[in-house]
């Protein structure tokens, strides 16, 4: 293991420094010729940090729930802060996801972007890098500082190149999350008042009484439900993803809503596990919620961003279902065996669901810069003119409804397998998202893609350019990659998920 | 009694920088208005040389001189170097609005100092009358700074009204110091904590007096009831009067609450806890949910200062040793901050025109897309978002008041960081979302434009690095 190249260090300033970089060559050059070395200059960074962190996957040590290339320093002495990075196989795939999805972005902006180039790309690499730091940070001050610098890049993303409505979305969506992740914070400091560190494998050791783990449980709930967004705390969503320009709703779509997901694995279920256990049925039925209730908004939706928003967060559901049905799993069996499906089926829908949603929110995109319309009632026939770009759409809306061979199906299939450990009636519920998923995205795809050329402009419509063609491959080919040959990913995942197991299978409770 | 039982060698800071004052004034009185910069020039060194006698005093812990009415330790060296460092960017600041706006004379920068004669006193204050005569020295030349502008109707009525308001709390501060003087019998803070200790106090006047003294205390340092005065203030001050009284002067009203309060009056926690409590939760509040209504950028900073008074007061409350750190580092923090929002309305400011309207900060990232960002990090790092620097100061105080047993009022003041958010984020949303509404581009000097921007990096610097600060904040004040 390359042990002396501080490798997640590398990961988290590169793409900020890039990111100041580009301004900087902007202000040295304004104008035509410098928004072209800009967009040239975001892509080789961002590309070079997909590259960079590559020897995560492949210097990965499998079968060990360790922290791995951890790097520790102490940042702030007067709070015992430390400045300690480090992934397991919980965080390393995001990472990946996080590097690989950046490049797309960029590349997704190249030629729609006229207005200030040079900070839309900044923003977004900038972005990268703090979205990084959340997930390979081991302190939890840490954690919260890369957790809340990521709402100012994304604050400016969608209230400087969204839509007509950008300003209100961008509010909302910052004073929301930003109302959630408060109370984490003040669950941490509470936590460092107890056990003198801010290091979160400390805090996973912390014994906790029932009330403060309830407090602390409900606490951390706020920042991550609203992150992941949870129903009743999802309505930001809807309303950020149709504003944002479509880098954004990509990266919210793709990694931002899976730091919701991971914050329950990485403080919620290992800091409070008899909370998470006695307050499993409330993480459930919210998950169901997501999945029926929002399955039945998403189809009425004449938007197709909003539909695809609110398909995030039903498809959501399910990553929290698989995490807190292992409680009931534990319940009925004590060996606890189709526990582990639950979590791994959360972790595999989490990162399928980066791919998916960002590449119907990619497909969208490549629609709006066309038609300038995001209604679903202006479109129809799009595959008359548009052959190519339809055989994407098409196969990224199987994706999302679930369909075997793709990654959507892995993730979800577990789950479901788990919740029928737990009860039949849990696995029938989220079993209808089947029929749900289903049902809103082909029924989207018949009314875009098929039936009669809708109008004249869609007539004229021109084709998907090489540029297009390939940020779309590429997903196309990690969304099939994923689904027919998920076992390298879940292997990946499984030493990390087993340690969780056991930790959570443990009473933290202080005996009296 | 001999003078070296004085002491006065302690002094020597607050000595130089009269002197220096006394020679300012005399050469303003022989040179013409275009060569003002001369004043200016004579006013910075004379900071520079204080600062320079207060960083190379010889100081072995804590030392009294004047028999015990003044003290001087390593917390007093830090604010005193803090309020130095401070003055000395409200002059670069100050010099090319004062020419701006035609307002030449040198009595700005004369006041200005003997202000912060006051404040270095009132920081090195042991005994209740030389705290009074410090918070004096500076409430007068305050006065007298506001009123500055001659000809403006709304400086003359602000000044009116501080005046008024501040004699008011000026006689409450005096009566009850008065009162405990009766009731401990020692005028000296040594003193009245010895007495307050061997419980040899009249508990009656003890209360009377000390519900007096934080009246004014509360007035001075602007917590909720005791603000009215203050949105009016800073609105009709001329900008660099503001931007002092916003940012410096609070240096001296913390020094006010940390000798009086914590290192006189320590033993009787109990007694005002519960009434810093309230003045917190009511600043907290109505400064975050006021500054919401405004339009003019002066009077919500003004209402931003009120409720950063209320995070003070929370670390202040929470009685221990990290909570006075934590509320030390705030102040600090806070005054570098404010130095920054107010200077940057004196950066878009130019003849004849004050950029004081939130609607003038419209459009500044494509006019001037360097200072947007350096007034972004300011406006974040005041709504507490890492990785700013005003987010560690919430952590410090938030943090000691959670270590005691506080947890309810964290999250209330965590709740009213969301709302105070808000109006934060609205001056960025004007400056990146919304139309320029004139094509004028700010044309700073130079030296303002490189403060401007130091200051504002500063702000992102100390919260990339927050920890040397904080270290030395903690060894200052020992737990």
């Amino acid at each position: 293991m390359a042990e002396n190249l501080p490798l997640l260090s590398v990961l988290i300033w590169l793409p900020i420094f890039g990111g100041l970089a580009v301004l900087a060559l902007d202000a040295l050059k304004p104008g035509g010729e410098g928004a072209r070395a800009d967009r040239w200059l975001a892509l080789v960074v961002s590309v070079v940090v997909f590259l960079v962190s590559l020897p995560l996957w492949m210097q990965f040590e499998r079968g060990t729930d360790a922290m791995q290339f951890v790097e520790r320093l102490p940042w702030i002495e007067r709070f015992n802060v430390e400045y300690y990075l480090g992934v397991d196989g919980l965080s390393m795939p995001l990472v990946l996801l996080t590097t690989f999805i950046t490049p797309l972005i960029v590349l997704a902006g190249w030629q729609v972007i006229k207005e200030r180039p040079a900070q839309y790309f900044a923003a977004f690499l900038i972005l990268e890098g703090l979205m990084i730091g959340v997930f390979s940070a081991l302190d939890g001050l840490l954690f919260y500082v890369f957790w809340e610098a990521m709402l100012v890049p994304m604050f400016l993303i969608i209230g400087i190149w969204g839509g007509k409505r950008r300003v209100y979305a961008t509010v909302k969506f910052f004073l929301y999350t930003f109302l959630g992740s408060v109370f984490m914070l003040v669950s941490l400091i509470y936590m460092y008042a107890q056990s003198g560190s801010y290091a979160i494998l400390d805090f996973h050791q912390l014994p906790l009484g029932m009330t403060e783990q309830t407090l602390i449980f409900f606490a951390l709930l706020a920042a991550f439900a609203v992150k992941v967004p949870m129903w009743p705390v999802h309505t930001w969503l809807p309303d950020a993803h149709v504003e944002a320009p479509t880098g954004g709703s990509v990266i919210l779509a793709a990694i931002m809503l899976k730091m919701g997901g991971y914050g329950f694995v990485r403080f919620s279920l290992p800091i409070t596990p008899d909370a998470s256990m006695a307050l499993d049925w409330l993480m459930i039925g919210l998950s169901l919620i997501a999945v029926v209730y929002i399955g039945f908004v998403a189809l009425v939706q004449r938007d197709m961003k909003k539909l695809i928003a609110y398909s995030s967060i039903a498809h959501m559901g399910f990553v929290t279902l698989g995490f807190f049905v292992v409680f009931a799993i534990f319940a009925n069996n004590p060996d606890g065996d189709g526990a582990m499906l639950g979590v791994q089926g959360g972790m595999v829908q989490m990162i399928s669901h980066g791919l998916v949603s960002g590449a119907m929110f990619l497909c969208v995109g490549v629609l709006y810069d066309r038609m300038h319309s995001r209604e679903i009632a202006d479109y129809g026939g799009v595959v008359n003119s548009m052959p190519r770009f339809a055989a994407f759409m098409v196969l990224f809306a199987m994706a999302n409804a679930g369909l075997p061979g793709t990654s959507g199906f892995v993730g979800e299939f577990f789950v479901i397998l788990a919740s029928f450990q737990a009860n039949f009636w849990y696995a029938f519920l989220a079993g209808t998202t089947l029929v749900l998923g289903a049902a809103y995205t082909l029924w989207m795809i018949k009314r875009v893609v098929f039936g009669e050329v809708a109008n004249e402009q869609v007539a004229r419509l021109t084709d998907i350019n090489a540029r297009e063609f390939s940020l779309l491959a590429i997903l196309a080919f990690m969304v099939l990659l994923i689904g027919v040959w998920p076992a390298p990913l879940v292997e990946v995942m499984e030493a990390s998920i087993s340690g969780l197991l056991d930790h959570i299978a443990q009473s933290k409770l202080v005996t009296p | 009694m001999s003078v070296t039982e004085l002491n006065l060698g302690l002094a020597l800071p607050e000595i130089v920088l009269l002197c220096a004052t006394c020679v300012v004034l005399l050469v303003d009185v022989f040179i013409k208005d275009h060569q003002r910069v001369i004043t200016y020039v004579l006013s910075l060194a004379a900071l520079l040389v204080t600062a320079l006698a207060v960083a190379l005093q010889p100081l072995g812990g804590r030392e009294y001189a004047f028999f015990g009415s003044y003290v001087m330790d390593p917390a007093g060296r830090v604010l005193k170097l803090f309020a130095l460092a401070g003055m000395a960017l409200v002059f670069v600041y100050s010099r090319s609005y004062l020419h701006q706006q035609r307002l030449l004379g040198g009595d700005y920068y004369l006041l200005a100092l003997f202000a912060m004669l006051g404040i270095l006193v009132m920081v090195s204050a042991s005994s209740l009358l030389t705290m009074y005569l410090g918070l004096e020295l500076l409430a007068l030349s305050s006065y007298a700074l506001v009123a500055f502008r001659r000809d403006s109707a709304s400086g003359a009525e602000s000044a009116m009204k501080y005046f008024v308001l501040g004699a008011i709390a000026s006689g409450s501060l005096l009566y009850g110091v008065s009162m405990i003087y009766g009731a401990t019998g020692s005028i000296e803070l040594a003193g009245i904590a010895e007495a307050v200790l061997a419980g040899e106090v009249l508990m009656l006047p003890m209360a009377v007096g000390l519900s007096f003294l934080l009246v004014g205390i509360a007035f001075k340092f602007g917590a909720v009831p005791f603000h009215m005065w203050l949105p009016d203030v800073y609105q009709g001050a001329p900008t660099s009067v503001t931007l002092f009284l916003g940012s410096v002067a609070k240096i001296g009203s913390f020094a006010l609450v940390l000798r009086v309060l914590i290192e006189g009056l320590g033993d009787l926690y109990e007694s005002w806890a519960a009434m810093v409590l309230i003045l917190a939760v009511l600043s907290m509040a109505i400064g975050n949910i006021v500054a919401i209504a405004q339009a003019n950028l002066k009077r919500m900073l003004a209402y931003s200062t009120i409720s950063h008074v209320g995070f003070i007061l929370v670390g202040i409350l929470a009685g221990t040793a990290s909570g006075v750190q934590g509320a030390m580092y705030y102040a600090l923090v806070y005054m570098v901050m404010a130095l920054g929002a107010f200077g940057m309305i004196i950066l878009l400011s130019r003849e004849g025109f004050e950029a004081e309207n939130l609607d003038d900060f419209k459009g500044l990232n494509a006019r001037s897309p360097w200072f947007a960002f350096i007034m972004l990090l300011i406006m974040f790092s005041m709504a507490g978002i890492p990785p700013f620097v005003g987010f560690y100061a919430k952590v410090a105080v938030f943090g000691a008041a959670i270590e005691a047993g506080y947890t309810w009022l964290a999250v209330l003041g965590v709740l009213f960081s969301v709302v105070g958010a808000y109006y934060y984020l609205r001056v960025v949303w004007y400056m990146y979302f919304e139309a320029p509404t004139g094509e004028v581009r700010p044309m700073p000097s130079p030296d303002l434009r490189f403060i401007v921007s130091a200051n504002g990096l500063a702000v992102l610097g100390l919260g990339i690095l927050p920890g040397p600060l904080l270290s030395l904040v903690a060894n200052v004040i020992p737990g």
